[in-house]
């Protein structure tokens, strides 16, 4: 009972911070706070799947998410349907080699006797392969990249509604962690951490760098939405009489209204994933991975599957992220490979976790929130005690300029300070796993 | 003639800058296979060590600088080296004290370790990031080159130039002496042997009288050493960013665990074996090739396996190949 | 396994009343560790009011059954583990609250049963960090010792991790001598080796022993050890069930059938 009336407290607390963001600077803030503290619960509820539930060590979350960015781009941009006759299909045919050749490499490993045959058989299948995929792919790319550079130079997506996009994130994350997990899940804990961490190091290089697929550091812009844009509802005369009648103007009114839509949408799925992954935690497949998670030598003396059951969570978890990639994708409108950084799309979400408790889906749903805030708020924050230590020195002295320009970077170690400090004096997070 | 031409262009653009951040590498692997032997558990704040002990030696190279202090033709940096070298055994001395002893202290699993030390990490980079600032930050002065491309050209009547940077070469004789110093400390010391027995064999070595927490300290100061010098010598051969150290945890781990974690040896071997790849894979081979290759054959393309953005994805394929046909790393590293 | 290890056999050690610290008399054992009760951390007591002695220039041997709490006695011994009730006193010193990091300065020499030996190190580097407490020079100690073990002299050079189990048995015993112990105590020294080595390690023990260091230990192959031995304690869950010479207890009856396989 006390247990339940302090988790009501926590959430209520946050409730509050983001009430008092609106009255204290504006509501445009507290929604937007409020909304990416949603995609931050969803991808901590992700992270707390793997490492709460199962005690696996992803620091790759960052691929993932930027997966679910891709698969915005991919499901919900036109097509550029120059860009495809140009060199659609012989993109499209490279990359089937490539996966042909990688599938013919595993083939012969399996079908071959150990030895240097096999080495010799794999490298020529390889090489080879590599070669011809990208004797076909390159000259693809490059008709590709030169239609229309400046506002296309990219095959497009679909054209299909965006909301698609957020499933068909959370499938493509979900591929690459199988791919991940086959391979490294066997591995030690800090090995798969370091696989992890390349492979998203990865992703986002592909991102960068392969411009047929996503206009690299071009970005895309102007991904459709599935609200209405501000300046149509501004145009509304029945919303801007609603507006009045409520006593808003109406430019402010749009860009709230707009903004509590995209919440309710993203409340929804967090309330769909959390319902979800309680179910999951109170299953006889969430018992079973916490007891491969407390005595993993155990579980599997007594029969347990231990690399299915981690491959199964990591694969839930991943998509999880991606999903959230996708929806964080849509709430921005526009795909930035450049702005995927380890620090704020791995490390802070594993603060989340940690903090919030992992193995507590509302405990890392909590951590979402808590930290985002934070993240937020660390930075005017952080102005506010420079101003004060500085308070006292003259105008122009190098000291004070310097702290003033610097207390943007507070909040790195904010965050590292407040991971610390849970570790060490609650290291079981604000709500505990039961 | 052209034979001669390929040679130079492969030293100037493969072998040399290869064999610099081969042993950036390595220096930096030896500081992580060092925890990971002694602590016994990866060290995520590595990188950001590195950029703390190579920004100690900026700013104080700087205030040398505005003393007109200088080396003449070496870079005013390695006379600011220890200054860095100090300031990272103090920080790295201090986390100790705070932050992971209580963790040694209740014998926390590795991976908590691991945690932890993210948390380091963000605390690391945020400190740098106050003080220096996140932008690029340039400390190079003295001789830029040793012999530059248009020198080798006339001294050689050469077609392909050769150009060996002052940094290059400075990087190369600090990281043997400093791995010379480092393995003859471990190998013949009374100190060097306690940390070997320690790392190989904990309780045995507690009971022939070792004082584990000296060895933990230790452990620091060297770490601190290592990283600072590898920090120093990859700001100098290329530029100082903080970010860019937090990337280079990657390719060092991939070094560390494909020598064999825990293993000196191997961590030297891994930062060459990474780096070299790295080079030779995101090398444009169509100058070497174009020599080598009679007229009609010479390649259309710049003949690029993979673009250098691509780098991370070489150290990552090597590290999960030997991962996966060889987990204890090609020398053998502990496997706990 | 049939006897009461509770009951009173007549041959157990005299458990003396053992309130405060009693001083040392006369004619103590060079080492004892008297009425020993306890276990690991919060775990039940493995041992109860078991009782180890050594006399000088004596071996003296630990058997019994698997899981008697043979190797948990010598860890008592050498502080390992918290003793609810008992003492351990060695040259009527108590010892009790020493750790074991201090037992090896006051002259306590111990060989671990496995992990013994630094594996990634020479045979000469173990010698060295056997010897890491000392601060004189140790090269008179390190002769003596390959004088006992010459495959070592040869061997010096090589990781210990590439020697066999015998020889890497050798070098757990030389690296706890290089302290110059005033006592040896050893865990199980002839687990895993073959027939042939163990009677060679055991004709080592008895040299190691010769040269004056009392030898305490706990074996396997109880019937060898009981040979070698001046003294034997037959441990039954963590309570002496028999004591006497190693003749006595290989002579009686009891003994042999329940221990010594007839």
């Amino acid at each position: 009972m006390s247990v339940n009336v302090k988790n009501i407290g926590l959430f209520a607390l946050v409730g509050v911070l983001i009430l008092l963001t609106g009255f204290l600077q504006s509501w445009n803030s507290a929604l937007l706070i409020l909304n990416m503290g949603l995609i931050s619960a969803i991808m901590a509820l992700g992270v707390n799947l793997q490492w709460g539930f199962a005690g696996l060590f992803n620091i790759g979350v960052m691929g993932f998410v930027a997966l679910g960015g891709l698969a915005t781009v991919l499901v919900a941009m036109p097509p550029t349907t120059e860009a495809w006759a140009q060199g659609g299909v012989r993109v499209l045919l490279a990359l089937v080699l490539g996966a042909a050749t990688i599938i013919a490499a595993v083939l012969v490993y399996r079908a071959m006797k150990k030895g240097w045959q096999r080495s010799v058989a794999m490298i020529v299948i390889l090489v080879a392969g590599f070669f011809i995929y990208r004797a076909v792919l390159d000259p693809g790319v490059a008709r590709i990249e030169a239609v229309d550079p400046a506002a296309t130079g990219y095959l497009g997506g679909l054209g299909l509604p965006v909301i698609l996009a957020w499933p068909v994130g959370g499938v493509l994350a979900a591929g690459a962690a199988w791919v991940i997990g086959r391979t490294a899940l066997g591995l030690r804990s800090d090995y798969l951490a370091i696989a992890t961490l390349g492979i998203a190091e990865i992703i986002i290089a592909v991102l960068k760098n392969e411009d047929w697929l996503s206009r690299g550091v071009k970005n895309v812009i102007g991904i459709p939405r599935p609200v209405p844009f501000e300046i149509d509802l501004q145009n509304d005369p029945g919303f801007v009489d609603r507006a009045a009648g409520l006593g808003l103007d109406p430019v402010i009114a749009s860009t709230l209204y707009v903004k509590l839509l995209y919440g309710v949408l993203f409340l929804i799925v967090l309330l769909v994933l959390l319902w979800m992954a309680q179910k999951a935690l109170a299953s006889p497949w969430g018992r079973m991975l916490r007891a491969i998670r407390d005595n993993e030598v155990a579980a599997e003396a007594m029969g347990k599957d231990v690399k299915k059951r981690h491959l199964q969570v990591f694969i839930l978890g991943s998509a999880i992220c991606g999903i959230a990639g996708a929806m964080m994708t849509t709430l921005d409108g526009q795909l930035t490979p450049s702005s995927y950084q380890p620090l704020r799309f791995t490390f802070l979400i594993w603060v989340m976790v940690i903090v919030g408790g992992s193995g507590n889906n509302f405990g890392a749903v909590l951590g979402g929130f808590l930290i985002w805030f934070l993240w937020v708020q660390v930075e005017p924050m952080g102005r506010l005690l420079m101003d004060l230590i500085t308070s006292g020195m003259a105008d122009g002295y190098w000291l004070k300029t310097h702290l003033l320009e610097s207390a943007a970077h507070m909040r790195l170690l904010t965050m590292g300070l407040v991971l610390l400090l849970v570790l060490r004096f609650s290291p079981r997070g604000l709500i505990p796993e039961k | 003639m052209d034979f001669l031409n390929a040679i130079v262009a492969l030293s100037n653009y493969v072998l040399i800058p290869g064999i610099a951040y081969g042993s950036q590498l390595a220096l930096g692997a030896l500081g992580v296979t060092l925890v990971y032997g002694i602590l016994r558990f990866s060290n995520f704040a590595h990188g950001d060590t590195m950029a703390f002990g190579a920004m100690i030696t900026v700013l104080v190279t700087w205030w040398l600088q505005s003393l007109g202090v200088s080396l003449g033709p070496l870079p005013t940096a390695l006379l600011a080296l220890p200054f860095g070298i100090l300031g990272c055994v103090l920080l790295l001395l201090a986390t100790d004290r705070v932050v992971y002893r209580f963790y040694r202290e209740k014998k926390a699993k590795p991976v908590i370790l691991v945690i932890v030390s993210m948390g380091v990490m963000f605390i690391m980079n945020g400190i740098v990031r106050l003080i220096i600032g996140p932008d690029d930050q340039r400390f190079l002065d003295g001789e830029r080159f040793l012999i530059s491309a248009r020198d080798f050209k006339e001294m050689t009547g050469l077609a392909e130039g050769l150009a060996i940077k002052s940094t290059q070469v400075i990087t190369l004789i600090t990281a043997i002496i400093v791995v010379a110093l480092l393995f003859w400390f471990l190998n013949r010391t009374r100190a060097g042997k306690s940390m070997r027995a320690y790392s190989d064999n904990e309780d045995l070595a507690l009971l022939s009288g070792v004082n584990p927490e000296r060895v933990v300290m230790l452990t620091w100061v060297i770490v601190a050493a290592l990283a600072t010098v590898a920090g120093v010598l990859y700001g100098l051969d290329k530029s100082f960013k903080p970010f860019t150290y937090f990337q280079l945890l990657l390719p060092i781990f991939a070094s560390a665990i494909v020598g064999g974690l825990g293993n000196p040896l191997g961590a030297i071997a891994g930062g060459f074996v990474i780096a070299f790849s790295e080079v030779t894979i995101t090398y444009a081979w169509k100058k070497v090739l174009g020599y080598l290759m009679p007229d009609s054959l010479a390649p259309d393309g710049l003949v690029q396996l993979l673009s250098t953005d691509y780098k991370f994805a070489v150290s990552f394929v090597i590290l999960l190949i030997v991962l996966l046909f060889k987990p204890t790393g090609l020398f053998k590293g502990q496997s706990v | 396994m049939s006897s009461d290890p509770y009951g009173d056999r007549g041959n157990t050690a005299p458990s003396a009343a053992h309130g405060g610290a009693t001083p040392a008399a006369a004619d103590e054992p060079f080492l004892i560790g008297q009425g020993m009760t306890g276990g690991y951390g919060n775990g039940p007591d493995i041992l109860h009011d078991c009782t180890i002695a050594v006399e000088k220039g004596e071996i003296a041997v630990i058997v019994g059954p698997n899981g008697a709490g043979k190797s948990t006695a010598m860890k008592a011994v050498f502080g390992m583990l918290d003793l609810r009730a008992g003492h351990v006193r060695l040259a009527g010193e108590d010892i009790t609250a020493l750790t074991p990091q201090d037992r090896v300065a006051k002259g306590m020499g111990f060989v671990p049963q496995t992990n013994n030996i630094f594996t990634s190190m020479t045979v000469e580097e173990n010698l060295e960090m056997g010897a890491f407490i000392r601060n004189d020079d140790f090269s008179g100690t390190m002769e003596q010792i390959y004088d006992l073990f010459p495959i070592l002299r040869d061997k010096r050079r090589q990781l210990a991790g590439e020697l066999s189990g015998g020889q890497r048995q050798q070098v757990a015993v030389g690296r706890a001598l290089m302290t110059q112990p005033k006592l040896l105590m050893l865990d199980e020294p002839t687990a895993g080796v073959s027939p042939i080595v163990m009677d060679e390690l055991f004709d080592r023990i008895i040299e190691v022993a010769r040269t004056g260091i009392p030898i305490l230990m706990v074996e396997q192959n109880a019937r060898q050890a009981l040979e070698i031995a001046d003294k034997g304690y037959v441990l039954v869950q963590g309570a002496n069930a028999y004591t006497g010479t190693g003749k006595e207890l290989l002579a009686d009856e009891e003994v042999r059938k329940s221990f010594l396989g007839g």
